[in-house]
């Protein structure tokens, strides 16, 4: 039995009756990470964490290289930080190690998490496992990717527009965006602040309502964190959707938008028409802005939050060969300039410019606004339905280097994901076929906030009725 | 329009130096996107307030108790150059 292809779940409940032992576990992880990571690049880096006493929860898991583990280095795939090592845990890996999870190392991503396909890693590109020309998406592509491919049990990656849902989709694994403050963002490295959140990846929505309960609650070093009981979240699965209002919103099926995954999609309507749920066409009449304020607010926070990269105290410091200004202020500019990647540096520039004196209402202040216009569409949809159904992505996973020279048309990807982090809501992507190709195909569910539950059970009654989460990528 | 000198300036007010060689293309890549996000002035929003923050919280207060933290050693353990308890960089007033 190849023990790294089991959901957590059922490994736990091997473990619970004494058929194997959780280093055995942990062996077979590591060894399908030896037998296939030089073709995936999903993870940057392995190590061996000491062992927690406590190990109700031994369950090997990835982490983004965002997401600080103490005393291990956390570079965001990125020249800048070169070797950091936080001194300390962020909150969701105090709440791992609590749990006895067992973590296998930093997974890849896109630098600072700019980008939708993994491909702006300095650590390398990262291969679809299943399609190894493909992207995994992003910018959780090491997640995901390593989810997909059995190197990790389960993973967490972190979503500002899309960076966990859209990676999910493309590589046939469930990957859950939670409300804004529902997870502590203390020890996530900051892209876009008011966007944020950290979240699991999962083979299967048991598997994402568990990681959910264990990573979720209030902290008091995230001062966003929202103090709310965390329910255990598996236990709400087994719910009818007779009676569910499911919206479908007539602006997330337009051009551009693949067949295969409209029809996908589409049919996951009928299931849910059949099961009992009410399905109601709805209009949420702002979607095609949200791209553009995405970009506009999205960009404004990181160039604010990276400008604490600049050589001072920590990562990378290089001084030009030539002074051209002052000496610190050469510091600052020749370590940017060398530490940040091509992505990183259109970001930053982009996010001070619309931030700049004169340009400030015309971009960001009217961003802000139209947020609101369309956090308000989501709102009253909300008031009509329980979920809003719609495709994860417009497309499959799509070629290595497709869209890298047109930085447009790889933010366009993020079409139907970005509105949940305009509004703060949650959404989970979840596999729903494949297109001919047989490449995975995703849809997205998205609830109120704090309607996780909502959400998982809505999700998982669909998984087990159509099983597509059981086709495994063949490496 | 995003001229050369646009980026120049864009570049110095970010801290990155751009080499003259990749001003142009910058500026084109930059010009593509602005020119996309200037879709946002089709709305009227007159009247409509902004979202700086999904949800309506404001000034988070808490107690000022004094609670374990990282010691100065353990915070200096990652810095690239420091003396004394403080980060050393090259001169800042020539």
């Amino acid at each position: 039995m190849d023990l790294f292809a089991l959901t957590a779940h059922e490994i736990l409940e091997l473990l619970a009756n004494g058929k194997v032992l959780p280093d055995e576990v942990e062996t077979s992880v590591r060894g399908r990470i030896n037998a296939v990571n030089p073709r995936t690049n999903a993870f940057i880096r392995t190590y061996q964490e000491n062992k927690t006493p406590a190990n109700a929860m031994p369950i090997p898991i990835g982490i983004k290289d965002n997401i600080c583990v103490k005393g291990r280095p956390v570079t965001c795939a990125s020249a800048i930080l070169k070797d950091f090592c936080p001194p300390y845990d962020a909150a969701v890996i105090e709440k791992i190690k609590a749990s006895g999870g067992v973590i296998l190392g930093s997974l890849n991503m896109d630098e600072f998490a700019f980008g939708s396909s993994t491909e702006s890693s300095s650590k390398g590109i990262v291969h679809n496992p299943w399609d190894l020309e493909r992207v995994p998406g992003g910018s959780s592509g090491g997640s995901a990717a390593a989810v997909a491919a059995g190197e990790a049990i389960w993973a967490l990656g972190s979503d500002t527009g899309g960076s966990i849902r859209q990676p999910a989709s493309f590589c046939g694994v469930v990957g859950l965006k939670p409300t804004y403050g529902r997870v502590s963002r203390y020890g996530l490295v900051a892209f876009g602040s008011s966007l944020d959140q950290i979240g699991p990846i999962t083979r299967d929505v048991t598997d994402c309502a568990r990681l959910l309960s264990i990573i979720s609650g209030f902290d008091r070093r995230d001062s966003t964190s929202v103090d709310l009981p965390v329910p255990d979240y598996a236990l709400g699965l087994r719910r009818d959707v007779r009676g569910l209002r499911i919206g479908i919103p007539k602006e997330y099926f337009i051009g551009g938008i693949e067949p295969a995954v409209e029809k996908a999609v589409r049919a996951a309507v009928e299931f849910f028409r059949k099961e009992g749920a009410v399905i109601k066409d709805i209009s949420l009449p702002h979607t095609e802005y949200a791209v553009a304020t995405y970009y506009i607010v999205a960009t404004a926070e990181a160039s604010s939050n990276l400008a604490r990269f600049d050589g001072v105290e920590y990562g990378l410091r290089v001084l030009p060969d030539k002074p051209r200004k002052t000496g610190i202020v050469d510091m600052y500019e020749e370590t940017r300039a060398r530490g940040f990647g091509d992505e990183a540096k259109r970001r930053i520039m982009l996010g001070t410019y619309v931030l700049s004196a004169g340009y400030y209402d015309a971009y960001y202040l009217r961003a802000l606004k139209a947020r609101t216009l369309i956090k308000n569409d989501l709102d009253k949809a909300f008031t009509d339905c329980d979920i809003i159904l719609s495709p994860t992505a417009p497309t499959t996973a799509f070629k290595i280097g497709e869209k890298t020279s047109d930085p447009l048309s790889m933010y366009l990807s993020d079409i139907f994901t970005i509105p949940a982090n305009l509004a703060g809501i949650p959404a989970i992507s979840l596999p729903c076929g494949f297109d001919a190709g047989g490449l995975p195909i995703g849809m997205q569910l998205m609830g109120a906030p704090f309607a996780e539950e909502k959400l998982l059970s809505t999700a998982y009654a669909y998984e087990q009725a159509n099983g597509w989460h059981s086709r495994k990528a063949q490496l | 329009m995003i001229t050369n000198d646009t980026v120049k300036y864009i570049a110095s007010l970010s801290r990155l130096h751009i080499d003259d060689a990749d001003l142009s293309r910058f500026g084109g890549e930059l010009q593509n996107i602005l020119q996309y996000v200037d879709k946002l002035s089709e709305l009227d929003v007159s009247n409509v307030p902004p979202t700086s923050h999904v949800f309506r919280v404001e000034n988070v207060f808490r107690e000022d108790t004094i609670l374990p933290s990282l010691s100065p050693v353990e915070a200096f353990s990652f810095a690239i150059e420091s003396h004394d308890g403080h980060y050393k960089v090259p001169k800042v007033i020539e």
